[in-house]
């Protein structure tokens, strides 16, 4: 990345400037995994900030633009510069996930499930981390953010275990009418584009990746444009999960500009509409039928997350795929 | 010359049977009733004959038909228990049964397609995909879409003029299992048995307004999808068409499944058992004159087969008779319009264009009629039009390949993603290609094989959603839990 050297420069800049007003805020101690850039600890010690930067093919690039914007929590106070994925960015995590589909959706059932459990595990050592980091992003409670960083935790072993269930519960045997052995399985759809909730910055961001992986599917995902710190330090709990690179790549940025990069693309195949800007939900649709996307629409208003899912959403990235072959001697 | 070996008398069937009036309305709330678009001619695409002047339908009758189809929803179907709605699909089942004879007649007459097609694939199978869903219609709490799963609505649906018949049964009995009422749109050039299916809901009694249907041009299939009283929309045509009707229905919140064209490989190893892999690659594509959406039009041949799976396949194709479609030794029909014939002609000119080889069956070709000689280009490359393109005609393409990564590449190298065809005698070949095809339906060691219990449908741009089994009813039922979205 030759522009690496150059952006770099620029976010050792902000970050000075920064520490200063995280000084002022007070309050905010601890050190690594805390979002924004900590404050100094009683014992005078600087921590060491994190940058934040995009999840693409397994590694952490900086937005190829050297563009990157502020985000503050619900009180316009600063906690970090995250990365303003650009629509190159958009189209290399296209490849990348491309790329990983034919070895992920190969995968067993099992292996695929012992992934995800992993990433559970990962998200369960990291539980306090995330904690601070969603507590700061959506202005919630320490409790309510406990809440729900284990729901999240749940939710991958959840999906986890839906692995090697799935072919069960929606492929069939199918009683044709003639001398044939007839079967239908579920197989992933491809490369899903998912706008990720606006709201519930981990939690959603789970609800609706999970569902798309679980199944072998890869994609590529926007994260909450004003709350996207959560889900830059879960791309490091991915890449520490025997997941695969490419499988989960997370874009920050500005949903508005990536979107219809997305919904145009012709190597995307589906497009999950969750967290998209209301007055572009049409719009994206309409540029999703010049390849026939499958489009999973914005709910009316952003879902309560804690409730237990049904497997609307696994379905909803497959396609049945239904083999005859006669029967004889 | 084989074409001696194979003289038969002529053996037609009687279009008497068909019980062609001179004209057909509108089927509306239970009723047949004049249309106040401009009627149109059907026209008997193996003699150029005007069959019949039918009615059509201007956006009032839009307007009526939805709105007949709203309430019969909301105060008879949808509200009705489901062993109810079950007994009058068991009865239409019967009805098509009964009716068979005349039912294939008039598909044959009014499509072109050979009448032991219409009489033993069409007819029955619409039959059989009634009977199948009608014991749905009670038991949908067992489909794997919650326990109380409920109807979409009311549902706009547009069918091609291939299998007329057929297709108005896919879309239909699904529908209806599921307590939703429907709005019709069949072909514009083959609007008859949809028309001869309304008189069998009158005479199975169906409820008024269950079932309309409304004859026209693709304007008022446009309108249809495009009606803000409808819930959802069902498609089956061109690719084309389904993007324009996905753009239509961007942002209104309506359901929509869409099944749409194909450019299958069918796919032939050299351990193949060749007789039936050539009978299977004749089926695949000259079924029906190519008129199918999941038709073999590419064969993928090992090289080292090549020439002897050709030179089997040319002999093969040599004994197809071509001609009369109420014949019953008739194997290729008529092409279905002039257009169609025209857009057939012009794919096949480019293929002669793009350096590909030509053999045209010797068969003698009628003069009057819209005919295309089964035709087989070999030579061809994944460029060519005739590679990519779906020509929906009797026109094969032929390519070859040496390893089986090489054939799974060629095979998925197509926007499309509806059918494939594996030949091969290996089983663990056969998985191993099926698990590759990036398709909705692989046939192995068969091809066109359709049954209510097998879902349909394709990956990619050949559509979404499915079509029969227990996969074809989520296009149809609102989960008890949808609106959560968890």
């Amino acid at each position: 990345m030759g522009r690496n050297g150059n952006s770099g420069r620029n976010d050792e800049n902000a970050k000075q400037g920064k520490n200063v007003r995280d000084g002022e805020r007070g309050g905010h101690t601890g050190h690594a995994g805390h979002t924004g850039h900590a404050a100094p600890a009683a014992d005078g010690r600087l921590p060491v900030a994190k940058t934040y930067k995009l999840y693409v093919g397994g590694a952490f690039p900086r937005s190829e633009s050297g563009r990157v914007y502020q985000v503050t929590d619900t009180k316009g106070r600063f906690l970090a510069n995250a990365a303003q994925a650009s629509r190159k960015d958009a189209r290399d995590a296209v490849v990348a996930a491309r790329k990983a589909f034919p070895k992920w959706s190969g995968a067993t059932a099992y292996n695929r499930g012992q992934v995800l459990y992993r990433v559970a595990e990962m998200l369960e050592g990291r539980r306090e981390q995330f904690v601070a980091e969603v507590a700061a992003a959506e202005g919630v409670s320490t409790k309510r953010a406990q809440a729900d960083v284990d729901a999240a935790i749940d939710r991958w072993v959840w999906y986890a275990g839906w692995t090697d269930k799935v072919s069960t519960v929606l492929g069939a045997a199918n009683p044709v009418a003639g001398p044939y052995f007839c079967f239908s399985v579920p197989e992933p759809t491809g490369v899903v584009g998912v706008l990720a909730p606006r709201a519930s910055s981990l939690l959603g961001l789970v609800s609706v990746v999970a569902p798309v992986i679980a199944t072998g599917n890869t994609c590529v995902v926007v994260a909450s444009e004003e709350r996207p710190l959560p889900a830059v330090t879960l791309g490091e709990v991915l890449a520490t999960s025997d997941l695969p690179g490419g499988v989960v790549n997370l874009l920050t940025g500005r949903a508005a500009e990536l979107a219809p990069w997305l919904a145009a693309h012709g190597d995307v195949n589906a497009l999950d509409l969750c967290g998209a800007p209301e007055g572009l939900r049409a719009d994206l649709e309409r540029a999703a039928a010049d390849t026939v996307k499958r489009v999973v629409r914005a709910p009316a208003a952003e879902p309560d997350w804690t409730r237990q899912p049904d497997i609307g959403r696994l379905r909803a990235f497959l396609e049945t795929k239904t083999v005859w072959h006669p029967t004889g001697v | 010359m084989t074409s001696n070996v194979w003289e038969y008398a002529p053996a037609p069937e009687s279009r008497d049977i068909a019980n062609l009036r001179p004209n057909y309305r509108m089927f509306v709330d239970g009723e047949f009733v004049d249309g106040a678009g401009e009627p149109l001619k059907t026209v008997n695409p193996a003699t150029e004959e005007v069959l019949a002047e039918v009615a059509t339908a201007d956006a009032s009758d839009v307007d009526r038909a939805v709105r007949a189809a709203r309430r019969a929803q909301e105060t008879v179907w949808g509200r009705m228990p489901g062993s109810e709605r079950a007994k009058y699909l068991f009865r239409v089942a019967r009805l098509i049964q009964e009716r068979g004879r005349e039912l294939a007649v008039l598909e044959t007459l009014d499509n072109g397609k050979p009448i032991k097609e219409s009489r033993d694939v069409d007819v029955p199978t619409a039959a059989a995909h009634f009977f199948h869903h009608a014991g749905w219609a009670d038991k949908l709490a067992y489909a794997g879409y919650g326990p109380d799963p409920r109807p979409v609505g009311v549902a706009g649906q547009v069918i091609p003029w291939n299998f007329p018949l057929l297709m108005a049964a896919w879309k239909i009995a699904p529908a209806l299992a599921c307590g939703n009422t429907v709005v019709l749109k069949p072909a514009e050039t083959t609007p008859l048995t949809a028309l001869a299916l309304g008189e069998i809901l009158q005479q199975a009694e169906l409820p008024p307004g269950v079932v309309n249907i409304l004859p026209g041009a693709g304007d008022v299939g446009a309108r249809l999808v495009r009606h803000e009283g409808i819930d959802k929309v069902a498609f089956t045509g061109s690719t084309e068409v389904g993007k324009e009707i996905q753009r239509a229905v961007a942002g209104t919140g309506k359901r929509l499944t869409l099944e749409l064209g194909g450019k299958a490989a069918n796919i032939v190893f050299d351990d193949a058992p060749l007789d039936q892999a050539v009978e299977g690659v004749v089926n695949g594509i000259f079924f029906n004159q190519g008129h199918v959406c999941c038709a073999g039009s590419r064969l993928l041949v090992q090289e080292s087969i090549a020439d002897e799976l050709l030179e089997r396949l040319r002999q093969r194709v040599t004994t197809l008779r071509l001609g009369d479609p109420l014949d019953k030794n008739t194997d290729v029909g008529a092409i279905n319009s002039r257009a169609q014939l025209e857009r057939i002609r012009e794919l096949a000119a480019a293929g002669d264009a793009e350096g590909a080889q030509r053999w045209t069956s010797p068969c003698p070709v009628p003069e009057k009629g819209f005919f295309f000689a089964p035709t087989v280009f070999s030579n061809v490359h994944q460029a060519m039009r005739i590679a990519r393109e779906e020509i929906f005609g009797p026109v094969l393409s032929v390519l070859t390949f040496r390893t089986p990564d090489e054939a799974v590449a060629k095979a998925n190298n197509t926007p499309y993603g509806l059918s494939a065809g594996i030949w091969t005698e290996k089983g663990s070949r056969i998985l191993w290609m099926a698990q590759r095809m990036r398709a909705g339906v692989v046939w192995a060691n068969t091809f066109n094989r359709f049954d209510p219990t097998a879902p349909f449908g394709g990956y990619r741009e050949s559509g979404f959603g499915r079509e029969g089994g227990r996969a074809g009813l989520e296009a149809y039922l609102a989960s008890g839990d949808e609106g959560a979205g968890i």
